[in-house]
């Protein structure tokens, strides 16, 4: 029996430039705001020289971890370290892009995950779409990033958005529907309205874990950030591409040894965030 | 006061008072309004002004220190911070928790979280206090413990308190009128000496025959009429031949304002008549005596000791009633023989 050849790479191909030839302009608006965004952190990181950079994110990483002086004397170790290897601006550009795309994630999945949270019907039509977000191979995302962005730190950002984005919808959905039912009729008895509910009662005490996936999304942002080298993203993991082009262990080595620190600051600091239970 | 087994609808009762569970028929009123039908905005409103509700659980809000907790119910109303925290450390000082106002209430133990509940409830100053088996997740002591300072705040509020619970001697400790739930339905409801001396069914007589009546049972519940009294007036003859007629050995002597002067007993009044005395005379005016409300648990020690009846007088000291020994083991053997007839 011969089974028909269904076209669903043409399908999805032709859908893609459809989009494309249709919305270009939205995505020409949307793209000139990430720009904007990453830019505007890259500035930021980079108008401070290194060592006083250093000195005012070690202070302030004590301060927001709740002085804890281990995590702030190893975070500026580390970044010392970056800057003697001379990774300094490469790292802030990867930092940039890493906080940008967390920022644009966490801004579309919480308020995601608190309405999947409260609708079953929506619950319902995320779920399948997380699970495909998912196991879907990330590489995937930087062909359909390409044609809408072309090559550069956009496309890069936007799929390390859809790639970052999954486990801080479930995990906010989780935090709110984990809410003790006595906690839910506690703020109804009182009489809350459903905006009071949901900030005095229901978020505070999700906190902790969807600061879990808070977490989880700005390292898998690091991890994509790294691979989206491949379609023109600056930053260390560029210099971990070129490294691996031209079989230069030594390059390679300094530009992951950067990424492991950065990784390493970036989990505990937020982390440290997180309310104890 | 509901109380019933676990199943039997008392806490979904407790929950469409204020429609955390939508009542499906009926009328639910509070000042006359109907809360069954009112909207989500009157709703929320009698449940910010009228009601509120402590937890079995507690319930509290982890994030918050004891004072937010208790302020909370204000803040949802919008008070300002000043004011709502003045409210709240006067819920707080009420319920014996001064000094803990910035703990955090993991810190606290059981019966303390419990306490902090109980502000929070009373914080707002509501109309009806609904308490949802509030004190069962407390072990024994500190459970009487919060039900002795419940009873002493209320006596100072004078609230509607509507209480959940499945332990029957907390109801009847508490409750003013008990309402015995089976299945949904209330099988009856009434004071807790109704509900002890007069059951509805099997169910409700099945349900308390493990009571110990002597806790429950007052005075005023096993006294018989003051009859016959003689006055101290009267002469002796008169006394002599009522206690002969009512075949009793001694009789209760009162004055026109029926208050008790003393007690005649039979053998002096016939030793008196050969000696031509007075009822003053021969009167013993060191007698027993209790108020109306006593109950029986504290009676029988006194009443084993002394042969004579115990006068039963209200606050004017007016003889009201009597109890003989005979009585009280009456009030219990009825009860026993319900129970023999039920197994």
């Amino acid at each position: 029996m011969i089974l028909p050849d269904l076209p669903i790479g043409e399908t999805v191909e032709s859908g893609v430039y459809w989009l494309n030839d249709k919305f270009g302009f939205l995505m020409d608006i949307f793209s000139n705001i990430i720009d904007i965004l990453i830019s505007s952190f890259k500035d930021a990181l980079l108008f401070l020289p290194p060592f006083a950079f250093i000195i005012v994110a070690t202070i302030l990483i004590y301060l927001i971890s709740r002085k804890n002086i281990k995590l702030a004397i190893g975070s500026a170790f580390g970044l010392l370290l970056i800057d003697s290897m001379g990774l300094w601006t490469l790292s802030m550009e990867t930092i940039a892009l890493v906080l940008s795309s967390a920022l644009v994630a966490l801004l579309i999945a919480i308020p995601t995950g608190i309405i999947a949270a409260k609708n079953e019907t929506i619950f319902h039509i995320v779920k399948p779409i997380l699970d495909f977000m998912q196991t879907m191979p990330s590489f995937v995302y930087l062909i359909p990033a390409v044609i809408f962005f072309g090559l550069g730190n956009v496309p890069g950002l936007v799929a390390t958005i859809v790639f970052a984005m999954p486990p801080a919808i479930r995990l906010t959905n989780l935090g709110i529907r984990q809410v003790p039912v006595e906690l839910e009729e506690v703020a109804t008895a009182f009489g809350t309205t459903s905006i009071q509910k949901l900030f005095k009662v229901e978020l505070p005490v999700a906190l902790p874990t969807i600061m879990a996936g808070v977490n989880q999304c700005i390292m898998l942002s690091l991890s994509m950030v790294v691979i989206a080298a491949m379609i023109g993203a600056r930053g260390l993991g560029y210099q971990v591409l070129v490294g691996i082009q031209r079989v230069n262990i030594g390059q390679g080595f300094e530009a992951g040894l950067g990424i492991v620190i950065i990784a390493i600051i970036l989990d505990r600091l937020t982390q440290s965030l997180t309310p104890k239970k | 006061m509901l109380m019933g087994l676990s199943g039997s609808g008392k806490s979904t009762l407790l929950r469409c008072l204020n429609r955390l569970i939508e009542p499906s028929d009926g009328h639910i009123l509070i000042d006359g309004d109907d809360i069954a039908t009112m909207d989500d905005k009157e709703l929320r409103e009698t449940r910010r002004k009228k009601l509120s509700m402590v937890f079995q659980g507690f319930a509290l809000l982890p994030h918050r220190t004891v004072i937010d907790n208790v302020a909370f119910g204000l803040e949802i109303q919008g008070v300002s911070k000043e004011e709502r925290y003045a409210k709240a450390e006067e819920a707080i000082a009420k319920v014996g928790l001064k000094g803990y106002e910035s703990s955090k209430t993991s810190q606290l133990s059981g019966g303390m979280q419990q306490r902090v509940g109980l502000a929070r409830a009373l914080a707002t100053d509501p109309d009806v206090l609904l308490m949802d088996e509030a004190f069962s997740a407390l072990d024994p002591l500190i459970r009487s413990e919060m039900q002795d300072e419940l009873l002493a705040l209320q006596d100072k509020m004078k609230k509607t308190i509507v209480f959940v619970s499945h332990d029957l001697d907390e109801a009847l400790k508490l409750g003013d009128r008990i309402a015995i739930m089976k299945d949904g339905i209330i099988a009856q409801i009434g004071t807790a000496e109704e509900i002890l001396t007069d059951p509805a069914d099997d169910y409700v007589s099945e349900f308390v025959a493990g009571v110990d009546r002597t806790k429950i049972l007052t005075a005023e519940n096993v006294m018989k009429r003051p009859e016959p009294v003689v006055s101290i007036n009267s002469g002796l003859k008169v006394a002599l031949q009522l206690m002969k007629k009512h075949g009793i050995s001694s009789i209760f002597v009162v004055d026109p304002e029926k208050t008790v002067k003393g007690i005649l007993f039979i053998d002096d009044a016939v030793a008196a008549v050969k000696d031509k005395k007075t009822i003053q005379d021969v009167l013993v005016t060191d007698i027993l005596s209790v108020k109306p409300d006593v109950p029986i648990k504290e009676i029988i020690p006194v009443m084993s000791d002394s042969s004579s009846p115990l006068a039963v007088i209200n606050e004017n000291n007016k003889l009201i009633g009597v109890i003989v020994r005979g009585s009280i083991l009456g009030a219990l053997a009825i009860t026993e023989d319900d129970q023999n007839d039920l197994t």
